[in-house]
């Protein structure tokens, strides 16, 4: 599984993808890759339009605020 | 464990602590100014006829008035707000000509959930998606300009025609301002990796339409949620801009003398609303912060063309988000568009005084 976070780098982005490193320690998922997409034309290319934006294997899940680890567990879970 | 963590899962439960949330507001509110008056005055013993003491009380008072009524404003918006997305509000700018879309596009950028940190992820995106650009300034200039705490705490401190007319005035000078600026040709001023987005319009449109869906999921306890995450964010934002603007407001009421800003910004002075934007424009503050202030000033006798001059260009224009656009505006276009907006700000601002007077 490929999980992006997209953002420029804002603290916002940062918090989101320490939910999605807990969230991923948590339910014991071993085989995830998380990647940052920071890069204003790849992020405008995944169709969001407000950052941070939660993307797992190609699908836009969350854009625009930070759900914390629990709801990205469930997120990541309903994914799968 | 935070609060947001400590909500009920239930519909009944959220109920509850909705309604037990809302009578702790209520009280709050209704009870700070004698809260403060027994707490500073029976129980520490200061003398209310001294200017400290007065002046402790009015910082105390409207710190904790203001951090209430930003609270109540954001979460009640934040929860609104969950029902509307960016992505929507771009497919339904998606095609529309210049003037109806600009039109359509200051009202979105008001009622849309935005954060000026996303200005550049959006621009892209209406621009990408075929929304002409002075229509997407347009959305950009509506959405800080017209916020929904600048004009709940207008609304609290000078009444719902004061709060209307600044809203009616903000739209206008996006309307306007946009569509000046789309019809100056600015697209050589924009970096052209905008305008060659790497998907087509169709495709954005698909994966908006896509995007759009995430805010229908929400569960009822998501959104109660998101509205506390934004009270929380937004708050731990503004503090130190609120505590400043209130304690400036404190200093203007009790030591500035009256005949000051009579002298110097008041009605008979022509150049009072350029000082007040020329003041405002590179201040970087919020609405929060600019509000103390504002009601400070009316109470000396400033006018209210000259102060919401001044509070729109607070919120209107700041640093951070130029430099941010930076990257997708070129130099020229940026300048326009400040000018634009000032001149706008300044014309609105002598209308009110003449209205007004």
């Amino acid at each position: 599984m490929i999980i992006k976070v997209l953002g420029s780098g804002c603290a916002n982005c940062v918090r989101l993808e320490a939910n999605v490193k807990e969230a991923l320690a948590a339910s014991g998922i071993v085989d995830a890759t998380v990647e940052k997409v920071t890069d204003y034309a790849d992020i405008a290319a995944y169709g969001i339009m407000s950052t941070p934006g939660l993307v797992v294997d190609d699908r836009v899940l969350v854009s625009g605020r930070v759900p914390d680890a629990a709801e990205v567990a469930q997120l990541i879970a309903s994914a799968r | 464990m935070t609060i947001v963590e400590r909500l009920p899962e239930t519909k009944s439960g959220i109920g509850a602590v909705s309604v037990v949330a809302v009578a702790a507001w209520v009280g709050a509110y209704s009870l700070n100014e004698r809260m403060w008056d027994w707490l500073l005055y029976d129980r520490i013993g200061l003398d209310a006829d001294t200017r400290v003491a007065s002046a402790l009380h009015f910082f105390l008072y409207d710190t904790t008035k203001i951090a209430l009524l930003l609270t109540g404003i954001i979460f009640v918006v934040g929860v609104l707000r969950t029902f509307i997305t960016i992505e929507r509000t771009r497919a339904l700018l998606g095609g529309k000509r210049e003037g109806v879309g600009n039109v359509m596009a200051a009202g979105l950028g008001v009622a849309t959930p935005f954060c000026s940190c996303s200005a550049v992820p959006a621009f892209i995106g209406f621009v990408g998606a075929g929304v002409p650009i002075g229509v997407t300034l347009s959305f950009l200039i509506a959405s800080p300009l017209v916020n929904e705490i600048a004009v709940g705490l207008l609304w609290t401190a000078f009444g719902w025609n004061i709060a209307l007319m600044y809203i009616a005035a903000g739209l206008t000078i996006a309307i306007v301002a946009g569509w000046v600026l789309g019809r100056m040709g600015v697209e050589r001023w924009v970096e052209p990796f905008v305008l060659r987005p790497r998907t087509t319009p169709q495709n954005l449109l698909a994966t908006a339409n896509a995007a759009a869906g995430i805010g229908s999921r929400l569960t009822p306890q998501l959104r109660v949620r998101i509205g506390l995450q934004e009270v929380r964010e937004i708050l731990g934002k503004v503090w130190p801009y609120l505590l400043v603007g209130v304690a400036l407001g404190g200093i203007i009421h009790g030591w500035v003398p009256s005949d000051f800003f009579a002298a110097h910004a008041g009605p008979d002075n022509p150049f009072g609303v350029l000082v007040a934007v020329a003041i405002g424009v590179p201040l970087y503050s919020n609405a929060a912060g600019a509000l103390p202030l504002v009601e400070a000033l009316a109470d000396k006798g400033v006018p209210m063309g000259t102060l919401l001059a001044f509070m729109m260009s607070v919120v209107a224009l700041s640093l951070p988000e130029m430099i941010l656009l930076k990257r997708v505006l070129k130099l020229p276009l940026l300048g326009a568009y400040t000018a634009v907006v000032s001149v706008g700000i300044i014309a609105v601002g002598y209308l009110f005084n003449a209205i007004l007077a």
